[in-house]
């Protein structure tokens, strides 16, 4: 009999459960890259993890570190709480959309430009998941919702919000992207601009942003493969991938 | 251990913010607002200096949520603000209570409803000892009268906070916060390193991730949780704490809280050298309530007054207390206006009359 080999198994950041994510949703992926970077990067015991509301809060039973839960939008204000009580920490935030850039608006922007020493994945699914589908400040125009049942009407609802560029404008910023985890590569690439983000925290260089385009089959009314073709045709078009602040490389050089 | 400071001739908002640091604070957030702003302004210079951590939050809201940030840590965390600020605050309070982590917040009440004036009231009293916020919770409220209790009580404040894992409030007003007295300050026991251990998020090392959190979706979680935090609100039903003045051969007790009990004592001073016979109740803890020590009065034969200033709010928990005993009637002075010693010497006088 040959010897096998472990090639590949479960970062340890992740528990061994099943995860409560809708078939094709890609929740799941996003969280993967976050807990198998937390393992190679020697985080996962110094991690202090803020959960927000919606899909994203049961990120407390997918990551094994220890938690504290935020009320809707208020996860960036949390997160300045915890790092400025525990400097030492390694502190990571995971938001949606709604949660995000709606009720959450003014306190992303003020964690992002007091230049907060926390991580922050936004999952951009154009659309409240949890909540039922209705519509979010990143619904994309003319996209049907329960909250929108024309589709989205730019003259009334104003466009949709892209997130990484703003916060690429604040002062505090250290690193913002937007990546996309509908592919290998865009996968490969979202997980290099998350440990970005996650080393400019472990320098000291300010905040860190990193915005996944993310399928939400369910409330798009659509298959996984069709929800996943969707992120190339109508997502990234809109909100194009790409770093849209990185100040590693003046620093380094 | 205590050790002893000076005799500073200080505001009310100055005595709670050095008596927050003695008491080991480590993280201030707040937001500006009248008539509370000495304290954001004493703290952004003095907890840098005592090695906390200060931040002006973009919001009351953005405020208290940094609050629960801190307390997950098992830090002394405190924030302040006043009546319209508060009532953004609520949501953050309600989940602080839900998760169980232990803050401070300072309320120095001014007029309301809406944005109101900014002189004192006392119109935030349903607000603070009925929860507040959304969902079963009740938060401990420290009730002030004097500079000096101002200090003492912030810092019993934390330890309480600590002790039940709950938020406590200061409930002072405008004119506590900005009379200026002499206060002498101390500094308690060394803060126990311990404090929160066994639940604040330190890191996962060696033992599963800790969650603190204020949901419970599956079948009967929330009601066990609501359960125990009924059973926690109780325990606390044993530390009450209140002033009683000249009530042994009073015929009629003056219930009033705060600013308005140290007023109304200087009325009843002045009627006491008169020959009249009154006494003054003065609960220092609002919620738990001193009903027992009420009741007692009541048993005795006692009237009641309460006189407080806004339109009728802690007379609903004299009456509970007294209830299968007693009334009490009420006098309230509207906020809106600064009230004197003199002001209350009438409707003391009807209430003793109609005897």
């Amino acid at each position: 009999m040959s010897e096998e080999k472990l090639v590949f198994d479960r970062a340890d950041a992740l528990v061994d459960v099943p995860t409560h994510y809708c078939p094709g949703c890609q929740h799941g992926v996003a969280q993967r890259l976050a807990g198998e970077l937390l393992t190679e990067m020697g985080l996962t015991e110094n991690t202090l993890l803020v959960t927000s509301i919606g899909c994203s809060v049961f990120l407390y039973n997918y990551l094994n570190v220890d938690s504290v839960e935020a009320p809707h939008g208020r996860a960036p204000a949390v997160a300045t709480g915890v790092k400025r009580a525990r400097a030492d920490k390694f502190v990571l935030s995971y938001q949606g959309d709604g949660d995000l850039a709606s009720i959450g608006m003014a306190e992303i922007m003020h964690c992002a430009n007091r230049g907060e020493n926390v991580s922050i994945i936004f999952v951009n699914n154009t659309v409240y998941g949890m909540t039922g589908g209705q519509m979010a400040p990143t619904t994309l125009v003319g996209q049907k919702t329960t909250t929108s049942p024309a589709g989205r009407n730019a003259s009334k609802e104003g466009l949709p919000i892209r997130m990484s560029e703003i916060i690429g404008q604040l002062g505090g910023t250290a690193y913002s992207a937007r990546v996309a985890v509908n592919n290998v590569k865009n996968i490969r690439k979202a997980k290099k601009a998350m440990k970005k983000a996650f080393e400019v925290q472990q320098k000291e260089l300010g905040f860190g942003f990193i915005e996944v385009l993310a399928t939400c089959p369910t409330n798009w009314r659509m298959d996984a493969l069709k929800a996943n073709e969707r992120i190339e045709e109508e997502l990234i078009p809109y909100f194009p991938l790409g770093v849209h602040k990185d100040v590693t490389a003046e620093v380094e050089d | 251990m205590t050790k002893t400071g000076e005799k500073l001739f200080i505001k009310g908002n100055e005595a709670i913010s050095r008596g927050a640091i003695a008491a080991g604070l480590k993280c201030y957030f707040g937001y500006p607002i009248t008539p509370q702003n000495d304290i954001p302004e004493y703290m952004s210079a003095a907890l840098p200096a005592a090695g906390g951590e200060f931040v002006q939050a973009e919001s009351e809201v953005a405020a208290a949520n940094m609050l629960i940030g801190a307390a997950a840590c098992g830090v002394r965390s405190m924030t302040s603000s006043s009546s319209p600020g508060i009532s953004l605050k609520q949501e953050a309070i309600s989940y602080l209570a839900g998760s169980e982590l232990p803050t401070v917040i300072v309320n120095m009440n001014r007029g309301g409803p809406g944005l109101g004036d900014i002189g004192p009231s006392q119109g935030d009293y349903f607000q603070s000892v009925k929860g507040g916020g959304h969902g079963d919770y009740r938060t401990l409220v420290l009730a002030p009268g004097t500079c000096q209790e101002a200090y003492d009580l912030v810092i019993q404040a934390f330890d309480l906070a600590f002790k039940y894992r709950n938020p406590v409030m200061i409930l002072g007003d405008a004119i506590l916060g900005q009379m200026k007295e002499p206060v002498i300050t101390w500094t308690p026991e060394a803060t126990d390193e311990s404090e929160g251990k066994g639940w604040r998020i330190v890191g996962a090392k060696d033992r599963p991730g800790r969650i603190l959190k204020s949901l419970h979706l599956s079948e009967g979680a929330l009601a066990k949780h609501n359960l125990m935090l009924k059973n926690k609100y109780e325990d606390m039903a044993s530390f009450t704490q209140k002033e009683e003045y000249q009530t042994e051969d009073a015929d009629l007790i003056i219930v009033a809280y705060g600013s308005i009990g140290r007023i109304v004592k200087s009325t009843i001073k002045k009627l006491r050298n008169e020959g009249h016979k009154v006494g003054l109740f003065r609960p220092i803890t609002l919620y738990p309530f001193p009903s027992d020590d009420l009741k007692k009065l009541a048993e005795q034969g006692k009237k009641f007054l309460t006189i407080e200033h806004n339109l009728g709010q802690m007379v609903e928990d004299v009456r509970l207390s007294i209830r299968t005993i007693a009334d009490s009637e009420f006098f309230g002075f509207y906020p809106g206006n600064l009230p004197t010693p003199d002001d209350f010497e009438e409707p003391i006088l009807k209430a003793l009359g109609g005897k």
